[in-house]
């Protein structure tokens, strides 16, 4: 195959690749085998998706048509501008999570199933990479579950036996929320007769029955919701991370709830419009109260946690709310801040995740009382922690700080200023949480963990200090990825088709 | 086990049906309703009765448990790879023409390699889920 | 409109909306595992009905172009259906295997049991430390 019909082929080798990839370390299945395969197969997709990106940038957007069926029948992939940053992020940090993984998942996870855990993982990263790629609503479902099923698994893959309930609750969650999705779009397609999202958005007009399309626009917002732990039906996250293996949480963090975001967004702005009125309340500032609710509670309630991965799990409910903010607030400034919110908080989140993954590996404690003064035992560790931390408060030369930034551009140029004095203040409650992290770490006497640390292995401090330093650059030459998210918001909102 | 003998009798009568059966299925999926995901279910009912008859260890030796958890993901492979040499022959992804002398017959065989991908994973996914609950201990 | 028709029509979406709702309730007010994945199917069940309702056209038969007919059903809704059933069987299958491991580690698969041996577990921690 030339280099040119490579090309041609693109948006599905990004998502085959994973998959094959998982395939074979199933099929095998040797301890050994595994993490190559792996790592070959993410580095692929993240090739391709790069590729995607250069190409999106100079010809548009790129439509392929599964098995050469025209649109209206068939299963389209549609890579524009919004869903090549999703790629970009999610096979990243698919690579990353992946290279931190080898020497994490070995002490973590018993030889046997080592395997099963990177087919997993492979999994998990093609189905969230497809639900991106695709076009279409019902294979989006498909892609929804076969990552939710990899996913279950492998938080159930945690040493806790508190895990498998965390496990089992999220599988309840997540199939309730997969069908309520599955339900919406089939009301959408008795509606308009197609499953192809830009041919539902053609054809809404035509649609007689305002019924049908406010139940599935219902069904379909909060089956998403759901799955991206928007506020109110977050319960299942804050367990999830917790007792996950720590490259799972890693991989979860980094990227599940990223590619959430960027279905609800493309319903929103593809699909149903953001300011419908239900009642007396408008689309836009419900998803504002929900977004604030959730800067808010969820940032306080990590305040008050003992456990590191949880304390950080919580925040990420919070940083959520972030994004979603910028969504609803939908003006050019503030989406392309959602945007640049998923990259940068996907990076930021990877890297802390990773810092308490290595202190999980030297220390075999993650409660936050065990980890008195473990930065001068693991300094390196801790620097990263500490860099996150920054990122997450949105401290200046961080890449947290850019993308709020944006957002309070963003909120000012809406005329709600209001929204932007919510985005400073929230931020103090993650200075409170960032600065109890800190406190324990470097300022209080080493306790008996810390005593008996000794600084990450090179394989796990190789990818952390890698995600720091992109913390750190994306906060001071934010320009690639700033064009990158602007041309997203833009395509959303239809400014440039 | 010696008070089963209508089952066992039974069972020895039913058990080569049903594998011809399942061939049907899949075979006339061409023309009627039928396909790999019936005819997967319907061939792992024959042995999954197999197992319930004569113990799941006598199953086993018919059809290993490891050769199922392969069988599986080469399912999958088969499927994929069908889609990969579609590509190499210049179509889209999963997209038959190319596979035989004109478009209706690579259409036909597509469709037909793709459905023996999916049956091996459909049948080998059933005989795994029931191994992994009925092989497992009381703890 | 025959009875037959009229009551396929109409009576079919009442039973669609009962089976998802009760389906629902199960696995909201049922603390048994179990009992949580059987009001699961049932909700999942619904919606493959949902899908399907639309789909059957009275007299339409197997969508294989022939001479001979004239009307056929949409295939679509069959296909994705038969993708949600797999998907279903799936999500089913791991959480069978999750209550049977948590039924190992627990020794329960009540809920409210499971919640109160985690806390108790936990305050054994505390006054430990």
């Amino acid at each position: 195959m030339t280099l040119a019909v490579l090309q041609h082929h693109l948006p599905v080798l990004v998502v085959l690749m994973p998959l094959l990839g998982g395939l074979l370390v199933a099929i095998i299945r040797h301890p050994a085998a595994s993490w190559p395969i792996a790592i070959a197969a993410a580095a692929a997709s993240l090739a391709g998706a790069l590729a995607l990106s250069r190409e999106v940038a100079a010809n548009g957007v790129i439509s392929y048509a599964l098995g050469g069926f025209p649109s209206e029948l068939g299963i389209e992939y549609r890579v524009d501008a919004v869903n090549v940053l999703i790629l970009v992020v999610v096979s990243f940090m698919a690579l990353a999570t992946l290279v931190f993984a080898r020497l994490s998942v070995a002490s973590e996870i018993d030889e046997g199933r080592q395997p099963w855990f990177y087919t997993m993982m492979l999994v998990a990263t093609a189905g969230l990479l497809g639900m991106a790629v695709t076009g279409d609503a019902f294979n989006a479902f498909v892609f929804l579950e076969i990552s939710s099923l990899a996913t279950y698994t492998l938080i159930a893959l945690g040493r806790d036996r508190r895990a498998l309930v965390a496990a089992y609750q999220y599988l309840i969650v997540g199939t309730i929320g997969a069908t309520f999705y599955v339900i919406g779009v089939g009301l959408l397609y008795l509606a308009t007769g197609t499953l192809n999202l830009e041919l539902i958005a053609e054809r809404l007009p035509e649609v007689t029955s305002p019924r049908a399309l406010l139940a599935a626009e219902a069904f379909i917002l909060v089956g998403i919701a759901l799955k991206l732990a928007l506020f109110p039906l977050h319960a299942w996250l804050p367990n999830a991370y917790t007792y996950a293996p720590s490259a799972a949480t890693v991989l979860l963090a980094s990227t599940a709830t990223k590619v959430a975001v960027y279905l609800l967004a493309r319903y929103i702005f593809g699909i149903f419009g953001l300011h419908r009125e239900f009642g007396d309340i408008s689309g836009a500032s419900l998803l504002i109260l929900l977004s604030l609710a959730a800067m808010f509670l969820a940032s306080a309630a990590a305040i008050f946690q003992n456990d590191v991965k949880r304390l950080l799990a919580f925040s990420s409910i919070g940083q959520i709310g972030y994004i979603t903010l910028g969504i609803a607030i939908a003006n050019s400034d503030a989406l392309t801040g959602a945007f640049l919110h998923i990259a940068n908080h996907a990076v930021l989140k990877g890297a802390a995740f990773m810092a308490i993954g290595a202190i999980l590996y030297r220390c075999g404690s993650e409660r936050l009382d065990d980890l008195a003064g473990i930065g001068r035992a693991m300094p390196v560790t801790g620097a990263v922690l500490t860099i996150a931390g920054l990122a997450l408060i949105g401290v200046p030369g961080t890449s947290g700080f850019v993308s709020k930034w944006y957002l309070v551009a963003g909120a000012f140029d809406a005329g709600k200023g209001w929204l932007a004095l919510m985005i400073v203040a929230s931020s103090f409650l993650a200075v409170l949480y960032v600065g109890r992290i800190m406190e324990i770490v470097w300022f209080r006497p080493p306790g008996r963990v810390a005593l008996a640390a000794a600084e990450a292995p090179g394989g796990l401090l190789v990818p952390m200090v890698a995600l720091a330093t992109l913390t750190v650059l994306l906060g001071i030459a934010a320009y690639w990825p700033a064009e990158m998210a602007h041309s997203a918001a833009e395509a959303l909102l239809g400014v440039r088709p | 086990m010696r008070l089963d003998i209508i089952l066992r009798v039974a069972a020895k009568f039913i058990l080569a049906p049903l594998l011809l059966f399942a061939l049907y299925v899949q075979f006339h999926g061409d023309y009627g309703p039928g396909g790999g995901f019936q005819a997967g279910v319907i061939a792992a009912a024959a042995v999954i009765l197999y197992a319930l008859i004569n113990g799941q260890a006598a199953a086993e030796r018919i059809v290993p448990g490891p050769l199922v958890e392969r069988l599986v993901p080469a399912g999958v492979l088969i499927y994929a790879a069908v889609g990969v040499v579609s590509m190499i022959l210049g179509d889209n992804f999963l997209d038959y023409d190319h596979l035989a002398h004109d478009t209706v017959h690579g259409q036909e065989w597509g469709v037909f390699l793709v459905e023996a991908g999916v049956f091996v994973t459909v049948f080998s996914s059933m005989i795994a889920i029931f191994y992994a609950f009925a092989g497992r201990r009381p703890t | 409109m025959t009875f037959v028709e009229t009551l396929a029509s109409e009576a079919t979406r009442y039973v669609i909306v009962i089976v998802m709702v009760a389906g629902l309730y199960t696995i909201i007010a049922r603390g048994n595992l179990i009992k949580k994945l059987v009001g699961l199917s049932l909700f999942q069940s619904s919606v493959y009905l949902l899908y399907l309702l639309p789909a059957k056209i009275f007299g339409g038969t197997a969508p294989i172009l022939d001479d001979r007919f004239e009307v056929y059903s949409n295939p679509l809704p069959h296909v994705l259906i038969l993708t949600a059933i797999v998907v279903g069987i799936g999500t089913l299958a791991l959480g069978l295997a999750l209550a049977i491991r948590i039924k190992a580690a627990y020794g329960t698969i009540e809920e409210s049991e499971i919640l109160a041996r985690d806390a108790a577990r936990a305050e054994g921690k505390e006054r430990g430390a």
